[in-house]
């Protein structure tokens, strides 16, 4: 109610600017226009309260029938509208289908069923499957992301080849993984996804605003390639097709081009090259529960 | 052996409880464990405080016994307590220690970078005053032989 309340005061607000250029016989009529439409939004519907006195808890004066009557249900009679899909039912698809047929005194055509009966049927019915209720594919889970970790944030990597290090976080993938960068110059870590869980962010923030990351930079472009399509036993079955992982030329280009952006901010920050750097590691009288990151 | 005594107007430092690092002035003894307590300039209401959780300072206020707040407050001002507490080493000390527990990821690395600084400084110092020495001590071995 509140809404449309405003929505009606808006109309004539934007109304009465535009029509102050015209002459002034015109926006007396218009006034009244308005006035009207202002009426028809603003009367609130109002919904008429309980036609069945209660006699006691769950137990009504009148019958159903009765209240039938009390309602005037018989004046009220609602269609739901006709919805896309209804719409496009009624278009029923051909059920048989006329197809000429070849050959010598056949009589040149046969009526073909389009959708046919099925041709086995299991001696066991599958069983009906339960109801379940909100499994999602992975696709659709809700991807969360921790409040401590923002783009530029300096995040330490606590597992893979490149555990210790300490790294630049620049956006949430879509599934969920960290693009993270070294940059590459600094610590050799390229463009690499993290996992969120085995991970530590730190405090320390780069400001990353204006840094544009290229939009092809998705999971599909860091998901591990595999080879194999042996059509016949191969000779030597351990003998995979890549051994070796190879640097391609797009992922150079686009380390540059992400890197370049990210050093002139790190520059900026005093010691924050060497920090980058270096690696982190526990030590003699260390704990992590009690250090603030 | 005994330098600060428990008296009316010691300035007490708490060291645990709920007004744990907080400034409080004795102004009266209730029995042997506690004493009704006062800290007008530090946030604590008067309130009778078992002496276990105190700790005294090198302070001492000019009160009588008993004397009510305004009394505590008007005698703390006048000593300038709080200035001359943030002066001494024991507070400077707690300072020190909530510092580096707050210290973040990117401060311990600037701490050691300056320690090592430091202490490369300080070495390259020594090794000059040693090489001093060495040579001195060579010279006068010569002169004798």
């Amino acid at each position: 109610k509140a809404g449309e309340k405003k929505a009606g005061e808006k109309k004539p607000a934007q109304k009465k600017a535009a029509e102050k250029k015209p002459a002034d016989k015109k926006p007396v009529e218009k006034k009244a226009s308005q006035k009207k439409v202002r009426e028809k939004i603003k009367k609130p519907k109002k919904y008429h309260a309980s036609r069945n006195p209660v006699l006691a808890r769950g137990i009504g004066k009148y019958s159903r029938s009765a209240m039938y009557a009390r309602k005037a249900l018989y004046k009220r009679k609602y269609t739901a509208p006709e919805t896309k899909i209804e719409k496009k039912k009624k278009e029923k698809p051909r059920a048989t289908i006329i197809k000429p047929v070849g050959g010598d005194k056949n009589g040149g055509s046969r009526v073909v069923k389009v959708r046919k009966m099925p041709r086995y049927y299991p001696t066991e019915d599958v069983p009906r499957k339960l109801l379940s209720h909100g499994k999602k594919p992975f696709s659709q889970h809700k991807r969360r992301l921790r409040a401590s970790i923002t783009p530029g944030t300096v995040l330490i990597l606590l597992t893979g080849r490149h555990r210790g290090k300490r790294v630049v976080f620049l956006k949430q993938l879509g599934t969920g993984l960290l693009l993270v960068t070294g940059p590459l110059v600094i610590n050799r870590v390229p463009l690499r996804r993290a996992h969120q869980k085995f991970v530590i962010a730190t405090s320390t923030k780069v400001d990353i605003s204006g840094v544009k990351i290229p939009k092809h930079l998705t999971d599909a472009y860091f998901k591990k390639k595999k080879l194999r399509k042996p059509k016949h036993q191969e000779g030597e079955i351990f003998d995979t097709e890549k051994e070796k992982y190879e640097i391609t030329e797009q992922r150079k280009t686009d380390q540059k081009a992400v890197d370049s952006q990210i050093l002139a901010r790190i520059k900026k920050v005093p010691q924050l090259r060497g920090y980058l750097r270096s690696t982190f590691c526990l030590s003699n009288g260390v704990y992590p529960h009690k250090l603030v990151f | 052996v005994f330098k600060r005594f428990v008296e009316i107007g010691r300035v007490a430092f708490i060291s645990f409880g709920r007004h744990a690092g907080k400034l409080v002035a004795i102004v009266d003894v209730i029995d042997q464990n506690r004493a009704l307590v006062d800290g007008p300039c530090s946030g604590v209401r008067r309130q009778a405080m078992p002496f276990k959780c105190m700790q005294l300072t090198d302070f001492v206020l000019k009160f009588p016994h008993s004397a009510r707040q305004k009394c505590v407050r008007r005698a703390w001002e006048k000593e300038n307590i709080n200035e001359k507490w943030a002066a001494t080493r024991w507070a400077k000390k707690i300072e020190a220690r909530e510092k580096k527990a707050k210290m973040t990821d990117f401060d311990r690395y600037k701490v050691m970078k300056a320690k090592k600084m430091r202490n490369r400084i300080i070495k390259h110092e020594i090794k000059k005053l040693q090489k001093k020495t060495t040579k001195k001590v060579k010279k006068t071995e010569k002169k004798e032989k």
